[in-house]
């Protein structure tokens, strides 16, 4: 299982608490882990990536293993740790806004 | 006895505020989906409790969500805000072309025949319809392809659909406005549009009478009478007798004629309620008196209304879609400031007391009045 650590509003859209967790078939890419969130929690479809375009939405960042990853490839593989479970992928909003 | 709930969009989530017919005392429930900026709540006029939110986010985007418990509980629906086809361009602030990009919804307005359909109206400027309840949006890109779309431009809080005035005469007719647009019209049910500009004088533009580019804050219409339309304008408060064909100004007497708010008498379609604003580089009221003006006379004689107002170091501001009218007799006034005060008369305006006084900045009102 994947552990995702969502941003606490989004939290609160998807009605849930704490890490969530998403299974994900081979290969783990920063699109198939949204893929299978937004498959399990539809209401955050368009709040982490557009719908049209796919990209992420620009005052979000993707960091796992101390790593900000927001600017790889979607397609990219995760760290071995997200793939494994044993690291989060953190979904934060970045600071902006005051 | 009937009672009235306002549902007051802020820039921290949504309030809801409860009253019995009196109108005196009120609960106050919320912050509804804290901390996300709500603008607009309205409820179906067939079933009251069905209630739809736009929510959105400078992080998370735009989020709708409906109640069908009079917004006890919620749930999100469909978000997916896409444009029919190649967006095409408007005009930038430098007057270059620029792709239409959605980003947010301004304006809800459910449907008077049918409680499964809703409009939509968007940021960049278009307008979106639901059929089943909010989960799917179509735009009507009759709008958007209308020839001028090329030439419209943002006002200053952007490129913004934010008025929706369904004809409850005619379901085939509709009233919007853009911001920095002007009015439209379509007589189809949404198919075909036309401006219907002719009368207003916008010295911002280069040519003050143009078809397009007017800066409309809010247009107002009394049910009764669906051809009859006042505006609120960037500067100038208009009037027309004919759906729009053609507009004059009726500011009259105001101390200022600039302004976002316009309304209606819920029982006489020749009274009138506007709040006017300094100017459009002072979003205040003049001489720090927060005053609401009424005409009896369907404008050009206008009296103050102030009891009860702050009539002293008052610099708020009264955002388009901040103002509403309940249908009890006297009929209620509301409308919510920038300070985050909602106010309230429930005598048609002689008298305002504020239901609360210190929510984030409101973007907007709306009353339901209930059996």
């Amino acid at each position: 299982m994947i552990r995702v650590i969502l941003p606490p509003h989004l939290r609160t859209l998807a009605q849930v608490r704490g890490d969530v967790e998403v299974e994900v078939k081979s290969p783990v890419t920063q699109r198939s882990v949204l893929d299978a969130l937004e498959l399990r929690y539809p209401m955050l479809r368009g709040t982490i990536r557009d719908h049209v375009t796919q990209q992420r939405r620009p005052f979000l960042r993707f960091f796992a293993c101390e790593e900000d990853l927001s600017h790889e490839s979607p397609d990219a593989p995760l760290p071995d740790a997200v793939a494994l479970g044993t690291e989060p992928l953190i979904i934060l909003g970045a600071i902006a806004g005051g | 006895m009937s009672k009235v709930r306002v549902l007051a969009g802020t820039r921290k989530g949504a309030f809801i505020l409860t009253s019995d017919g009196k109108r005196e005392k009120w609960d106050v429930s919320g912050p509804h989906f804290a901390g996300w900026e709500i603008f607009h709540v309205k409820g179906s006029p067939l079933e009251p409790n069905r209630l739809y939110a736009s929510q959105c986010s400078g992080w998370f985007g735009q989020v709708i969500q409906r109640s069908n418990d009079g917004g006890q509980t919620w749930e999100p629906v469909g978000n997916k805000f896409a444009y029919d086809g190649v967006p095409g361009t408007h005009q930038w602030y430098d007057g270059t072309a620029h792709p239409w990009e959605f980003k947010r919804v301004w304006h809800l307005e459910p449907s008077l025949t049918d409680p499964e359909t809703v409009y939509a109206g968007v940021e960049d400027a278009a307008m979106f319809r639901s059929t089943d309840g909010g989960k799917n949006w179509q735009e009507l890109s009759g709008l958007r392809g209308h020839g001028s779309g090329p030439k419209w431009q943002p006002g200053a809080g952007g490129m913004c659909l934010h008025t929706i005035i369904l004809d409850p005469s005619d379901p085939r007719r509709i009233f919007i406005a853009i911001s920095a647009a002007g009015a439209f019209r379509s007589d189809d049910a949404g198919a075909t549009w036309r401006p219907i500009n002719q009368g207003l004088r916008s010295e911002q533009i280069p040519d003050p009478t143009a078809e397009v580019g007017h800066c409309v804050h809010r247009i107002a219409m009394h049910p009764s009478r669906p051809r009859v339309l006042f505006m609120q304008k960037h500067w100038d408060v208009m009037r027309t007798d004919n759906g729009g064909d053609s507009w004059k100004e009726v500011s009259g007497n105001l101390p200022t004629d600039f302004g976002f708010v316009i309304d209606v008498h819920a029982h006489e379609p020749e009274t009138i309620y506007v709040v006017p604003i300094k100017s459009d580089g002072e979003h205040y009221p003049p001489d720090g008196k927060l005053r609401v003006y009424r005409s009896r006379t369907g404008g050009n004689e206008w009296e103050a209304l102030t009891k009860g107002l702050p009539q002293q170091d008052c610099y708020v501001n009264v955002l388009r879609d901040a103002m509403a009218i309940d249908s009890l007799d006297k009929c209620g006034v509301y409308f919510g400031t920038t300070g985050g005060q909602v106010y309230a008369s429930a005598d048609a305006g002689d008298s305002w007391a504020p239901i609360v006084r210190d929510l984030p900045a409101v973007l907007s009102v709306e009353v339901q009045t209930l059996p």
